[in-house]
């Protein structure tokens, strides 16, 4: 067992808790809410419908939500009218908002980062706006939004573009303004003009801490989708995850949880590669 | 001094230093002169090293030099051209090496070259880049990263970078402070080669009175800051072709060393109370310790300057009253 990589090792445990978590699901779910429609509230039963007849819970056990992932994958892309769209077009929706908003934050923060770490005089000329605007939940921005923009798609790209914007901000500042006074005096040495020093020596000097401020906007983001598509509707994974509530389709509320993590892991492992192409060691 | 002579020494103000002043705002309002007023020329091809405690300035002085740091007052000649900012013509070697992490051995030696020729295509620039690479002994390293590189080699990759800009005069600030004694050694040996080869015009920061025996012609001694001034220059009795470990068996070795050290020791703190008569901040004193007056006032047949030898400290209380 021992002379096992670490790795295998790992994931081995890994797999033993997920079957452990998973039994225990299982039992959890099939003995609880079997006791029958005596403890039924009359109203609930309404509500539930079929469900209160059966005696059984809506709690789904693990193997219908594996069933239930089985059948989204089978078929993701379907489209049967507006509260019925396969998942993979809602995720598809989410991913776009969130990319397009995320964009458009990078081509904002990163220049003004630069400027900001660059200028002195700006840093502490725009520090206390940031300093007020980071700490406001985007969603606060929403009816704002709504009221200025007047078209629900494009205020949920706003919303996930001004909580993109300020950790990437503040971290291109942050790198930018602590390039090593060295590196800059072998710039200066050489001559080196100040546009080509912003790309030889301040970027790639910066770009770690650029790429942490990037991973943690992209996390953000995500976060940040679903419940801005549960306020405006439509589309999307965080509608999607709405209306199967409103369905009591708690399956399907735990398939997407299960899908939302995995796209935001997706993600960030994305960038982690990017990040880990631009550092350096010293 | 004015001539101009053929030999090797060239000019004797191919880098002059006229007057220069550096001051800094002291805590609590008021500012510090860390030195002010001083004077001394460098000729062409000759190594100077600078040496004086911590906070004397010599940093400050290599910094003007480099156009890193401007004077407060004075200027700092070059070639005929007062210095304004800094130039591809004077290479700095950091004492912390500078590279820049991100780009190979290859890559840090090519940014210069790039910088100084921009018309260049990319093959010739690193052709050349791979000369001076090999020049410094790192041939076969050029794909390495800083980071793969040991303490001497990073420096070597630095000397490398300074030396590919081909620059007409090269300053170094400690460049071998940080690394032991034997990869010093080295350094210093290939230093004193490629400077020699190629009739390099040096200024160079040192503390360690060895170093400055072994690589200089001249050494400009700082007294102690604030207020620092150069006290006198030294001129290396040693031949041009001395070798490392013959250098201790030379008859003025431990008359020089000796100056050095009791300089370094003791006139250091004691020069800016005691100046000698005759003392001209613009035309700092030339001396050559040798061991026939190791402690006596004879003055040195070979110095232009008129200072006499290292004299012991009531001899000089009496110049000075």
């Amino acid at each position: 067992m021992t002379s096992w990589p670490l790795q295998a090792r790992a994931s081995l445990v890994s797999v033993l808790i997920l079957v452990v978590l998973g039994l225990a699901w299982h039992i959890g779910v099939n003995t609880g809410g079997g006791t029958g429609q005596a403890n039924v509230d009359p109203e609930y039963a309404k509500l539930i419908g079929a469900a209160a007849n059966t005696g059984k819970s809506a709690m789904p056990g693990p193997l219908d939500v594996l069933a239930k992932i089985w059948q989204h994958l089978k078929e993701p892309f379907y489209d049967r009218g507006p509260n019925d769209k396969g998942i993979g077009i809602q995720l598809a929706y989410s991913i776009g908002r969130v990319l397009l908003g995320y964009g458009i934050a990078v081509l904002v923060a990163i220049p003004l980062g630069f400027l900001i770490g660059m200028s002195p005089l700006m840093n502490r000329a725009l520090d206390p706006f940031i300093q007020i605007m980071k700490p406001v939940s985007p969603l606060a921005w929403m009816p704002l939004a709504l009221y200025t923009i007047k078209d629900s798609a494009i205020s949920s790209i706003f919303v996930i573009f001004i909580c993109s914007l300020w950790p990437m901000l503040v971290n291109t500042a942050f790198g930018v303004s602590s390039v090593r006074k060295e590196w800059l005096n072998v710039a200066r040495t050489l001559e080196v003009g100040s546009f080509r020093r912003a790309f030889t020596v301040i970027l790639p000097a910066a770009a770690p801490t650029i790429l942490t401020g990037m991973r943690i906007s992209i996390g953000i983001a995500w976060l940040v989708i679903v419940a801005a598509e549960m306020l405006v509707g439509g589309t999307g994974i965080g509608y999607f995850v709405w209306n199967e509530w409103n369905n009591l389709s708690i399956t399907n509320v735990i398939t997407s949880i299960i899908v939302i993590g995995l796209v935001g892991m997706i993600l960030d492992q994305m960038l982690a590669r990017v990040a880990k192409l631009v550092t350096y060691p010293e | 001094m004015q001539e101009t002579s053929g030999d090797t020494s060239g000019s004797p103000k191919y880098i002059s230093i006229e007057g220069i002043a550096r001051h800094f705002s002291a805590p609590g309002g008021g500012r510090t002169t860390v030195f002010e007023d001083v004077w001394f020329p460098v000729a062409k091809g000759e190594f100077v090293c600078m040496i004086g405690h911590s906070g004397c300035g010599k940093t400050t002085v290599l910094n003007i030099l480099a156009g890193l740091d401007l004077p407060d007052g004075g200027v700092a000649v070059v070639d005929g051209e007062a210095i304004e900012g800094p130039s591809l013509n004077r290479a700095v070697i950091f004492q912390s090496h500078a590279l820049l992490p991100w780009r190979s051995v290859l890559g840090n030696v090519a940014y210069a070259v790039s910088s100084k020729w921009r018309d260049w295509g990319r093959a010739k620039i690193e052709d050349h880049a791979k000369t001076f690479i090999a020049l410094v002994g790192l041939a076969g390293s050029e794909l390495k990263k800083p980071a793969q590189l040991s303490g001497g080699m990073k420096q070597r990759v630095g000397i490398a970078r300074a030396l590919s800009i081909e620059p007409k005069i090269l300053l170094m600030d400690e460049p071998f402070s940080a690394l032991d004694a034997l990869t010093r050694g080295n350094l210093q040996d290939e230093v004193r080669r490629i400077c020699l080869a190629t009739n390099q015009t040096v200024f160079m920061i040192t503390h360690d009175v060895d170093e400055a025996i072994y690589l200089a012609d001249k050494i400009v001694l700082m007294t102690n800051g604030p207020h620092a001034m150069v006290a006198e220059i030294v001129k290396n009795p040693l031949p041009k072709d001395r070798q490392r470990h013959e250098v201790h068996k030379h008859p003025h070795y431990y008359a020089l060393r000796n100056h050095l050290i009791d300089f370094l020791v003791t006139r250091s703190k004691t020069f800016k109370d005691e100046i000698p008569a005759g003392y001209d901040r613009r035309k700092p004193p030339v001396v050559s310790p040798n061991s026939q007056s190791p402690s006596s006032q004879s003055p040195d047949t070979q110095s232009p300057g008129t200072q006499p030898l290292p004299v012991p400290p009531p001899a000089t209380k009496r110049a000075a009253a």
